[in-house]
């Protein structure tokens, strides 16, 4: 590894003076229930080397045959990036030793593509759409996995032995090549997070894969090079390989643009090669240098046939896509009413599923977003658990949103409910049966409170007469605790404004 | 019948004699066993004999058969294996120490029909490296004589395979062809074997030389034997996606047609002349009289582009061969080579392929890798690519004019041991004739057409166009019985005596 110590430039003052050019590429690994090429079966986490074959071990004599499932998610997410899907496509292999690749070569796609031309818009935070241009996805299979033994780091060096666990080797990939992303400027950083978000958003409801970042279901190459001006050439790219969160993808961009604008202040010259970034210090650090430009000896796949997928079947494939995130975020919009701002803190805060399976189950939208934003996500940050995971269902939701609105029980009643629910002690209804929650609307119950009240507090009594009606709400008080909270306000107040023969 | 007297019939006699009674399985097992003592100490056709699994198969099917069992017509006959081939449990090398003491943990699909089928493997048969070569004299365990002069090559790379077919070691052999190495060693042994159409039969389980280029098929004494055992080990296979779909030819029914009136025989220009020996042109010429007096059409055709073939074939072939032995690294099976000085996995690599390819393998890894490097593909394996085109039309317009084509399958008969073996261009040219149904992926036979220079056997060979390998076993079954009819018996009835080694 060589270090060099360079001056970082401050982040705005790099960004005044260079403009940043992006490339990303997006690995995903496929959710099928077989590899890219043999029937061992894609799962995570299983005792090493069990989910393997002679073929994903690449033993003597074995050979690849395609998985028609892969090809089909392939040709889905080309669709969703709005790419043209190849009428025919071969697969290539891509020649490198290392000990994770079984055959010592990956069989991948070279020239042939199964999906190019595309694009896809990126929604930035406050709003603003970024048309990402997509040059090509493709197949391939992933490597297996190294475990570096004895070293201090994980890492290779200093390890005394390394162990192989090919249960991942042939897993189906889909690798997502943008085009140069030009004109972020300062945004740079916050364009290629929300790609990967954005992908990874695509990929879920495709249901092409869990696409969870933490597993490595999506991986990204981030590419950043610098030049003067937009008009300039583009300049020396650096790739930063397989950074695996949101977070990361946006800081790596963010740190490599105050890297090489410290090289280019000094007068230097980046240095093509590939990167690691490093979680604890924010920074990046070489990996090895490309510059003798690796020659991967890529040639067709001859084991394989070519993959033609029909036109009709692309047809039909497009036409069972499911409604894609961005435009179901208009139509919500639409459905909804809400604002923009509404709109962007339900998306930031994971609740958009939520509120739309509550408002399915019979809430209102606003209700629905009330309790999603407010109550729910104070307990969400308290137990520090996202939405999705608190125990209550949106149907839960919408059931005690039911009873406020058929004025069964009232605002803190239902908030009381709603914690006996997480608690896991039934449905709101059953709750509210079983602990005699429910509104108190019988008049002789609420007559009863109201004369006691009265005879209580002759001041305040007082006080209404002289026209003070806004005094009421000092009786409404002892009343509510006298009935333990579940008496009917509205009903209360007019028996009241009665009694004393005061108007509204 | 006497076990000794039954080991020069044909395998379709032997079958009969299992069928009748005559004999058990577990007999004719054991003589070719026997056989196999007897000889191979000398002409080591094999490289492992699996005698105990090859007994408890034959007993088995004796069993079954006295059982009342339906068994497959050649259930209980014994077949050798070109070690080329993976067979489960029992030691598979290619004739490379870089897989010396691998033993498979899975079967090839078509060792898995000649189990199913009840035929006992007698062992695996010796060859070229990774079948590379035309002579045998590349196999890292050692050579393999040929039995009618064991001073001479028995051809390559399946050697093993021709050599213990025409001793009698077995009366039928697996081998492999990727530019002729069933045919040319059939030529040399004065034996039969057949390459059918590529795609026939499963390349699932053969340790790939060139992927676009391998077919296995039968080698026999005579073709209808040839025709029995191929209709075994074809069909389609899921698991090889370049197998094809077609139903299985009438293989056997072809050959006992013995009728060739009206068949437009095509004679090859650029497949004689100088370059053939002068009796094995005479052989060729005569044969093809005695299949015009029996009504054959004989047409002269030009295939302008075979004169590249062998070119094409040396980058095509070479190039798929140096992908495909990138496995070979000592990292998951097979030789491990540990250099002393802190080995890491690049070092461990580096020394086993150096210890364990033998000099032929070496080169060609070192060609294709060259011929696929960045600013060589487009000159080499493109170009190859191009001329293999011009290859297949030369075929498209020749089967427009006849139904089969003919030349003799090698320039000479078998040369002497070490003759070549310095001289890897002129061991090459050995092929000439053989390489063009490979790039084609047409099917093609080699027959004995009698003795020739120095009392040695020579061939003829038919080409079919792709899928019509039943002309083979048609024109081949003919010309055979019209050969015998003149010899007054098989040719290898002329070859000298083994038994004992006492006539060297």
């Amino acid at each position: 590894m060589t270090t060099t110590t360079t001056e970082l430039v401050d982040y705005d003052d790099a960004t005044d003076r260079y403009d940043p050019v992006l490339g990303i590429e997006v690995h995903v690994e496929l959710g099928t229930a077989t590899k890219m090429f043999d029937g061992a079966p894609n799962i995570f986490a299983a005792e090493p080397n069990t989910a393997i074959t002679p073929v994903s071990l690449g033993l003597p004599g074995s050979l690849p045959v395609v998985n028609g499932t892969a090809v089909e998610y392939a040709i889905r997410i080309g669709l969703a990036l709005n790419c043209s899907i190849a009428e025919t496509c071969r697969f290539a292999r891509k020649q490198y030793f290392y000990p994770d690749l079984t055959k010592n070569f990956q069989t991948s796609q070279y020239d042939e593509p199964i999906a190019f031309d595309g694009w896809v818009d990126v929604e930035l935070e406050d709003g603003e759409i970024v048309r990402v241009e997509i040059e090509r996805a493709h197949m391939e299979e992933d490597a297996g996995k190294n475990t570096h033994v004895g070293g201090a780091t994980g890492r290779i060096q200093g390890a005394t032995h390394s162990l192989v666990d090919y249960n991942r080797a042939g897993v189906p990939l889909v690798e997502i090549v943008t085009r140069p992303i030009e004109g972020t400027g300062k945004r740079a950083p916050e364009v290629a997070a929300a790609y990967v978000r954005t992908l990874r958003d695509i990929f879920r409801t495709l249901d092409v894969s869990e696409a969870r970042m933490e597993r490595g279901n999506v991986r990204a190459d981030v590419n950043v090079s610098l030049r003067p001006t937009p008009e300039s050439p583009l300049g020396t790219r650096t790739e930063t390989k397989n950074v695996n969160s949101f977070r990361a993808i946006d800081r790596t961009v963010h740190f490599e643009i105050s890297r090489q604008a410290g090289i280019l202040d000094a007068g230097g010259t980046v240095i093509q090669e590939t990167r690691h970034f490093h979680e604890d210090t924010g920074s990046t650090s070489s990996g090895r240098v490309k510059s003798d430009a690796e020659d991967y000896r890529y040639f067709p796949e001859p084991d394989l046939v070519p993959v033609a997928p029909s036109r009709e079947w692309v047809e039909e494939i497009r036409n069972a896509l499911p409604e894609l995130p961005a435009a179901r975020r208009r139509r919500l919009l639409g459905e909804w009413g809400f604002s923009d701002l509404e709109m962007r803190d339900v998306q930031n805060a994971g609740a958009l599923d939520l509120i739309e399976q509550t408002v399915a189950a019979g809430a209102s939208a606003q209700s629905a977003r009330k309790w999603w934003m407010g109550e729910l996500a104070r307990v969400a940050r308290e137990q520090e658990v996202e939405l999705e995971e608190l125990t209550v269902t949106p149907a839960q939701i919408a059931e005690l949103q039911g009873l406020v609105d058929g004025k069964k029980i009232n605002d803190k009643i239902a908030r009381k409910v709603l914690g006996s629910v997480l608690e896991g002690e039934g449905d709101p209804a059953a709750i509210v049966e079983a602990e005699g929650l429910a509104v108190v609307s019988d008049d002789s119950v609420l007559t009863a409170a109201v004369d006691q009240a009265i005879a209580d507090n002759p001041d305040v009594v007082a006080k209404i007469q002289g026209g003070k009606v806004q005094a009421i709400g000092a009786l409404i008080g002892p009343i509510m605790k006298a009935t333990r909270g579940q008496a009917d306000a509205g009903r209360v107040r007019e028996i009241i404004m009665e009694k004393l023969g005061v108007q509204g | 019948m006497t076990s000794t007297d039954i080991l020069r019939t044909s395998a379709a006699s032997q079958a009969a004699a299992l069928a009748a009674g005559e004999i058990s399985s577990a007999e004719l097992t054991a003589a070719h066993l026997d056989r196999i003592d007897a000889v191979d100490g000398d002409l080591h056709a094999f490289l492992h004999v699996s005698r105990d699994e090859a007994l408890t198969t034959a007993r088995d099917v004796d069993t079954r058969r006295a059982a009342g069992e339906e068994l497959h017509p050649l259930a209980g006959v014994p077949v050798a294996v070109k070690d080329v081939v993976v067979t489960e449990g029992i030691p598979t090398t290619a004739a490379s120490k870089i897989l010396e003491g691998w033993v498979p943990p899975y079967d090839a699909t078509l060792v898995e029909k000649l189990r199913a089928a009840g035929l006992p493997i007698l062992g695996k048969t010796n060859m070229d490296e990774f079948a590379m070569g035309s002579s045998t004299e590349n196999s890292a365990f050692g050579l393999t004589r040929n039995p009618w002069d064991r001073e001479r090559i028995p051809g390559g790379s399946g050697g093993g395979s021709a050599a213990a077919v025409g001793a009698f070691e077995a009366p039928l052999a697996i081998g492999t062809d990727t530019g002729g190495s069933i045919r040319q060693p059939a030529s040399v042994t004065g034996t039969v074997g057949v390459k059918p159409t590529y795609g026939s039969v499963s390349r699932y389980g053969l340790i790939a030389m060139a992927s676009s280029l391998d077919q296995a098929g039968p080698v026999t004494r005579t073709v209808a034997d040839a025709a029995l055992l191929h209709e075994l080990i074809a069909g389609h296979d899921a698991r090889d996606s370049t197998s094809l779909t077609d139903p299985v030819g009438a293989y056997a029914a072809a050959a006992g047609r013995k009728d060739v009136k009206g068949l437009r025989i095509g004679v090859i220009e650029q497949l004689e002349g100088e370059a053939f020996a002068p009796e094995v042109s005479a052989r060729f010429t005569e044969s093809l009289s005695l299949l015009e007096q029996a009504g054959a059409e004989i047409v002269r055709v030009s295939c302008p582009n075979f004169g590249y073939a062998l070119g094409a074939y040396y980058l095509i072939m070479p190039s798929e061969a140096s992908s495909n032995l990138a496995k070979f690294d000592g990292m998951r099976f097979g030789l491990r080579v540990v250099p002393e000085e802190s080995p890491t996995a690049e070092s461990v690599m580096k020394a086993t392929r150096g210890q364990g390819f033998g000099d032929e393998v070496k080169r060609r890894i070192l060609l294709g890798t060259y011929a696929l490097s960045a600013g060589y593909y487009d000159a080499y394996y493109g170009s190859a690519q191009k001329v293999r085109t011009l290859v297949q039309r030369d075929f498209a317009s020749a089967f427009e004019k006849v139904d089969v084509l003919a030349s003799p399958t090698a320039p000479t008969v078998a040369f002497r041991l070490g003759e070549k073996v310095d001289d890897p261009l002129a061991m090459y040219a050995n092929d000439i004739a053989t390489i063009p149904a490979n790039l084609a992926g047409v099917p093609g036979i080699s027959l004995p057409s009698g003795l020739a220079e120095d009392g040695l056997p020579a061939g003829i060979q038919f080409l079919a166009p792709a899928r019509g390998d039943e002309r083979l076993y048609q024109v081949g079954g003919a010309l055979e019985a019209l050969l015998e009819d003149s010899w007054g018996g098989p040719l290898l009835d002329r070859a000298p005596d083994l038994a004992g080694g006492a006539d060297r």
